[in-house]
């Protein structure tokens, strides 16, 4: 790990990974570990509603890319727009873990009050945008963002993440290519995984790989391993720091796998035998337990000091989103105009009577 | 900032056409509010194809008259996205055909992210619509029922230079997304020119308005057919048979209560629209009378429509696809008659 002798060389500069962010990072890994492994469990006890999409295995992807922004809580900060894996970057951003819980079980007290599924809502002072399910306009969304930055001169960078599959999509280029064309302060994270659903990236693009992308776009780009944190982390802040200085976007590509299958119901069988068994034997939080303990120079005790926090803050969350609410099922007919009352039809009044339609 | 002086003629008391109306309208809120900006196709330099946003980048600037690639998903998105920052983005199309490109950052993410909780997206989506210019299957569409099934979006349609302008500030001023229609052939039509107030006014969205009082028939209407329905008005006054001209301006808001109104005092009602007939507003209007106001009926409700085809280029064809001022007549004595 070239990057780690990295880490090393520059600790001491202003920026750089003391042992507190080192730390944090680990912590950041072992939250999204956690958080996903109670989801699972939440899940086989058809707790969750819909589906459920995880991260193992690519965790420190979101997490070394979202550690390298300004994280800030007065809507002053960087902001970003996760993919559908990402749930480490929201936690990071300051989604709380409960909330996270509430999206997936359609609670009525969650972030939308029951409307909308898993990581698919905003805060705008934390600096997270929902995305939807149509991939690829979350890039012109955040392009948008980014463009907001330049006109009132705001000293802020976007961040879009994307699978190997959103790339595909014709949204994905019109954002991408007008974020180039204005030199918008715009991260664009790819993430590749390998998979998107079940279509392997060979049937997804003709390119020998993402990054080469970038060229034709007319921007920087960068690939790196996706499972190696810092390095993950350091490649983004060359990306932000190139964004921030009026540079424009950078294509970032992140080498990494997706270990299970697109959603909790998928068995992958899709997947070449042996392939499985290859990306566990790379696991990142796993990979960089090791190297703190080694290189690193951390204690065993101070990293089971960071999980038993984890497991007791997620312990807490999941008590928290199990006993809140389902919601009032007339508590979604509001807030589809700002001014406009919601629709409620005359079958469902006290007094029955169509004129009232 | 000195006004150049094609954005003056209301300052000075001369009359404008609906297209001069629109950029007055465009130009007073750019000044008024520095977080109204623009962005679109050709809408810089160039000045934008029917010259809307013509003068603009000079006096606003590159970063408020935003000049983008063909791609009306990206901007539209991008404005989704500046919207969320707090800015109120009005989008041109270049012809309104191509918001069909735009359809799913619209239907998908603008009309619902209030209702998800994601924010309220104050932007305006403007641009040329409506047949009669020969302008062939892909520069002459009316697409606001692809809008109206969607919530969470307004879509505005006006008629005269007086009603652009206010609506157009309405629009940029609502916290909701608004589709904002202008008939390109009424853009400067010489009979729609008109000396408008010179003080600052509003026409507040999802208000109808009377284009023409009368007691025989409810015409209910909007954009480019308020003038062929009130020519078709004269000739039959003529005969005897008085028409109540509805403008609905507004299609979302819908005035449904000015609907019901003018029907309740006619008691016969025809729906003319530009647009082709099958899933038009025609259906949703009459449907809502139906179920309010059935028993004030004399008449079945009838409609005048485009023909349920693309748009033709060549002109017999297009005027034959056109509703025309005498399928007007031929609905209003068959009612009368009725």
């Amino acid at each position: 790990m070239a990057e780690q002798a990295e880490a090393e060389a520059v600790e001491g500069e202003e920026g750089a990974p003391g042992k507190e962010s080192l730390l944090e990072l680990y912590y950041w890994l072992q939250m999204t570990r956690e958080v996903e492994r109670v989801l699972a469990s939440l899940y086989r006890q058809n707790k969750v509603i819909g589906g459920l999409y995880r991260s193992l295995g690519q965790e420190a992807g979101a997490v070394g890319t979202a550690y390298a922004l300004r994280r800030r809580s007065d809507g002053r900060g960087d902001v970003m727009s996760p993919a559908i894996r990402d749930l480490g970057a929201m936690l990071m951003m300051g989604a709380a873990p409960a909330d996270i819980m509430k999206q997936y079980m359609a609670k009525g007290d969650g972030p939308t009050g029951g409307r909308e599924t898993n990581v698919h809502f905003s805060d705008y002072d934390q600096g997270y945008v929902g995305l939807i399910s149509h991939l690829g306009v979350m890039v012109g969304v955040m392009a948008g963002v980014a463009l907001s930055f330049k006109l009132r001169g705001e000293d802020r960078v976007a961040v879009v993440y994307s699978g190997d599959g959103m790339t595909s999509t014709g949204a994905f280029h019109e954002g991408f290519n007008l974020a180039a064309v204005q030199r918008l302060p715009l991260v664009v994270v790819v993430e590749n995984n390998g998979y998107a659903y079940s279509t392997p990236t060979s049937q997804q693009t003709a390119a020998a790989s993402f990054v080469d992308k970038a060229e034709g776009y007319g921007v920087r780009g960068e690939q790196t391993d996706g499972n190696d944190v810092l390095a993950v982390w350091f490649a983004m802040r060359r990306a932000v720091d190139h964004a921030r200085i009026g540079g424009g976007p950078t294509l970032l590509e992140l080498m990494t796998y997706r270990r299970l299958g697109h959603a909790e119901h998928d068995p992958q069988k899709y997947v070449p035998a042996g392939e499985l068994e290859e990306w566990a034997g790379r696991d990142p939080v796993e990979r960089y337990q090791t190297w703190l303990l080694g290189e690193g120079g951390f204690a065993e005790p101070e990293l089971d000091q960071v999980r038993s926090r984890v497991e007791r803050e997620v312990d807490e969350a999941r008590s928290i989103a199990e006993e809140s609410p389902m919601p009032e099922p007339g508590s979604g007919i509001d807030g589809v105009y700002t001014d406009q009352p919601g629709w409620v039809p005359w079958t469902r009044r006290g007094r029955k009577d169509p004129h009232e339609a | 900032m000195e006004r150049p002086d094609h954005v003056r003629h209301t300052e000075r008391g001369e009359p404008v056409t609906m297209l001069e109306a629109i950029r007055e309208a465009l130009w007073e809120e750019m000044e008024r509010d520095p977080d109204v900006f623009l962005i679109g196709e050709d809408i810089g330099i160039y000045g934008g194809a029917f010259k809307v946003t013509d003068g603009f980048l000079d006096a606003f600037g590159e970063n408020r008259v935003v000049d983008t690639p063909i791609s009306e998903a990206g901007f539209t998105g991008a404005a989704a996205g500046a919207a969320h920052m707090g800015l109120r983005p009005v989008v041109e199309m270049q012809f309104m055909d191509f918001v069909s490109c735009a359809y799913e950052p619209l239907t998908n993410y603008i009309a619902t992210s209030r209702w998800r909780m994601a924010g309220p997206q104050p932007l305006v989506i403007r641009g040329p619509v409506g047949g009669g210019v020969r302008g062939g299957p892909f520069h002459s569409q009316n697409p606001e029922m692809a809008f109206f099934h969607t919530p969470g979006l307004k879509i505005v349609y006006p008629s005269t230079a007086r009603d652009a302008k206010g609506l157009l500030k309405s629009a940029i001023r609502d916290e909701d997304p608004v589709l904002f229609f202008e008939h390109k052939k009424l853009y400067r039509a010489p009979f729609l020119r008109e000396v408008l107030p010179r003080e600052e006014y509003v026409v507040p969205l999802g208000q109808a308005r009377v284009a023409r009082e009368g007691t025989d028939i409810s015409i209910v209407t909007y954009g480019n057919m308020v003038h062929e329905s009130r020519k078709a008005a004269d000739l039959l006054a003529d005969e005897g048979i008085d028409v109540e001209i509805l403008d609905l301006r507004s299609l979302m808001p819908l005035d449904e209560e000015a609907i019901l109104a003018s029907v309740r005092k006619t008691n016969r009602l025809l729906v003319v629209h530009e647009d082709t007939r099958t899933g038009g507003m025609a259906g949703e209007i009459a449907m809502r009378v139906s179920e309010k106001a059935f028993e004030w009926l004399d008449a079945p409700m009838l409609r005048v429509t485009a023909l349920d085809t693309p748009v033709p280029y060549s002109p017999p064809l297009e005027d034959y696809f056109l509703p025309q001022v005498d399928d007007i007549l031929e609905a209003c004595r068959y009612l009368k008659a009725y």
